[in-house]
């Protein structure tokens, strides 16, 4: 696995937003990213989790190009994105395509549902002529299992449920052939019927094209049934990553413990120590000194509120399989 | 490699859609608005073919000044014997033609600036909307009489007199409309695909805020119309043109008021009137089934 070379490599990074404060003069920083390193290879799908405010969609919109990041590297096939700037990177974009959160707001209502599908090739500039675009689109949609696709692509957008406009975004996106696809939260507008279908879906076309997947979730039994490998964000930063087996059934950071723990198992009568964290993430305007998970963290209560926690900033480091940032990760002999 | 295809059954189309024009004619006011631009319309193109008298011609002799309406003179003479109901009708085309193309400048320019100001923001936006305040404010009927006696008095000054000064209200309201617009996530969706952005506003925001365009712009054409009709009235019409503001001019002028002589100086205060009256009716009712808030308050 480790031998092939990956096809996203961010290093390093950052998004920060200048913010107005009121009354006083000047602008603060709010940093949402705050040096965040991931690879994925062909085929691969990282998931990154973390709860609203954790930087997780800055990530993916930085890693598309849709906000500038302040700064760090996003290698796609060996090509630096961040120097792109014009003509160069509306170019490159055909190979990174993103599907958005909620299909309702992410395709044009005043568009067919055909337009939508051949906007990708006209802009990309794929297909010949008119007829091949249109035959090409609508394959695409065949593909996506809108069937018949002449009747569909006939319809406007706004005419389709919420399972087929998000079926009508992969099939725009998946098109241009991209080797890197973002998907924000694709699922989770979605009727929980329909979730399995659209997630099965995309897993079998990036499968076929060797796609490498950016799952941006915040259900962490989601991630652990999708993904290769997790990536658990907090505060703009990963706290933990792994593959999702060992993530789930060892985790080493107090967060990603505290997360594990919630999540719903069938079995009745399993006898279970939920960890419910108090407080909020922290606002990234103020950033917790030390490790900035240590204000709600149980483990740094338990530990007495070791000096180090509040002092020293946890470096991702890896433990075994896992990479952890924690000064106090958990053991496995001790469990 | 197919999914199942039917998530769902393909949801209907909403009820068959009404035309606009089908949903202003269920509208009361837009209705009434709509039959009176009609026949205001229907008038100035057919005026040429049934006016008895050619509205220019003066009259033989001084018995033909100023006579009340009469068998031959359906509204009367005015000062110079000329027939006012031919004048009538030739004025309205003065009106619409100005009405029309002032509003046609001043929609390229309103849509034009907000447009780019609200897609583009940033420092662009800072200076358009600079200007924008500028020509809002600036009372715009003494700059109208100022540039009028500059660049002197004939029809293609005038347009483009009521039509530069008229997009700022324009500017504002389609700027706003745009901004809300590029919030909505099928604008960085066709940017993720590698759309320009001349694209991206002449696919996804141009569709977006015409009807809006359209809404001012009815409203546009009344204002312009009084605009041209002021400035006619004081005396900076075309000398050349007949005008409804300029039959009030004269009639003002040769003291036809002042001896009673109604039949010159009504038609064209009430055409006037009704001109300005119908594109503000179908103004409104457009704004109406746009915008859902107002309809219900209706």
């Amino acid at each position: 696995m480790n031998s092939v070379a990956p096809i996203l490599d961010v290093n390093n990074l950052t998004v920060e937003y200048q913010v107005k404060t009121k009354g006083k003069r000047g602008v603060r920083i709010a940093r949402a990213v705050d040096g965040v390193s991931l690879k994925i290879r062909p085929g691969e799908t990282l998931a990154v989790v973390g709860e609203s405010g954790s930087g997780k969609t800055s990530i993916a919109n930085a890693i598309m190009r849709l906000i500038e990041p302040t700064s760090g590297s996003i290698m796609l096939d060996g090509k630096e994105l961040t120097k792109l700037a014009g003509k160069e990177l509306r170019l490159a974009r055909s190979k990174f395509q993103m599907i958005f959160q909620d299909p309702f707001e992410s395709l044009d209502p005043r568009r067919t549902v055909l337009d939508t599908i051949l906007e990708s090739l006209v802009v990309a500039g794929i297909g010949i002529d008119d007829a091949e675009k249109r035959k090409l689109a609508l394959e695409a949609l065949e593909k996506v299992g809108l069937i018949p696709a002449e009747n569909v692509g006939a319809r406007y957008t706004y005419q389709l449920s919420g399972g087929q406009r998000q079926r009508v975004a992969i099939a725009a996106a998946m098109i241009l052939k991209p080797h890197l696809l973002v998907a924000d939260e694709p699922v989770s507008m979605l009727d929980v019927s329909l979730r399995a279908g659209i997630l099965r879906l995309m897993r079998e076309l990036s499968r076929e094209l060797q796609i490498a997947t950016l799952f941006i979730t915040h259900d962490l039994s989601l991630a652990w049934m999708y993904a290769d490998r997790i990536a658990v964000v907090y505060s703009g930063r990963i706290v933990e990553e792994g593959h999702p087996a060992d993530l789930i059934s060892f985790p080493q950071h107090p967060y990603t413990k505290a997360l594990v723990s919630v999540i719903p198992v069938p079995e009745k009568n399993i006898a279970r120590n939920r960890i419910i964290l108090s407080g909020e993430i922290p606002d990234p305007l103020e950033i917790p000194s030390g490790c900035r998970f240590s204000p709600r963290c149980p483990k740094y209560r338990a530990l007495g509120q070791p000096e180090l926690c509040i002092s020293s900033d946890p470096k991702l480091e890896s433990i075994g399989d896992q990479f952890v940032a924690c000064h106090f990760p958990e053991k496995k002999e001790t469990k | 490699m197919t999914t199942n295809s039917n998530d769902f059954e393909l949801r209907e189309a909403p009820e068959t859609q009404l035309s606009i024009l089908g949903k202003i004619w269920q509208d009361r006011m837009g209705r009434i608005g709509l039959l009176m631009t009609v026949s205001v319309f229907t008038i100035s193109i057919i005026g040429p073919m049934i006016w008895p008298f050619d509205p220019a011609a003066v009259g033989a002799d001084a018995s033909s000044i100023l006579q009340p309406p009469n068998s031959q003179n359906w509204l009367g003479t005015d000062e110079l014997g000329r027939d006012v109901f031919s004048q009538f009708l030739q004025g309205s085309r003065v009106s619409l033609l100005v009405g029309v193309t002032a509003t046609i400048i001043a929609t390229v320019i309103g849509a034009g600036i907000g447009i780019s100001s609200g897609y583009f923001m940033g420092r662009l936006d800072t200076v358009l909307m600079a200007i924008t305040d500028f020509f809002l404010v600036v009372p715009s009927l003494p700059l109208m009489i100022a540039m009028g006696s500059i660049f002197g008095q004939n029809l293609t000054v005038i347009i483009l007199i009521i039509g530069v000064l008229s997009w700022p209200r324009n500017a504002r309201i389609i700027r706003s409309q745009t901004l809300s617009l590029r919030e909505r996530k099928f604008v960085p969706r066709a940017k993720s695909l590698g759309a320009t952005d001349l694209r991206i506003i002449r696919k996804h925001m141009i569709p977006h805020v015409l009807p809006l365009v359209v809404a001012n712009t009815i409203l546009v054409v009344a204002g312009a119309i009084l605009a041209e009709a002021t400035l006619a009235f004081i005396g900076l019409g075309d000398p050349d043109r007949i005008s409804w503001g300029s039959m009030l001019h004269f009639a003002f002028a040769s003291g036809a008021i002042g001896r009673g002589a109604w039949w010159y100086f009504m038609p064209p205060g009430l055409g006037i009137l009704a001109i300005v009256l119908a594109f503000t009716l179908l103004g409104h009712s457009f704004d109406r089934i746009n915008n859902p808030r107002l309809r219900d308050a209706a």
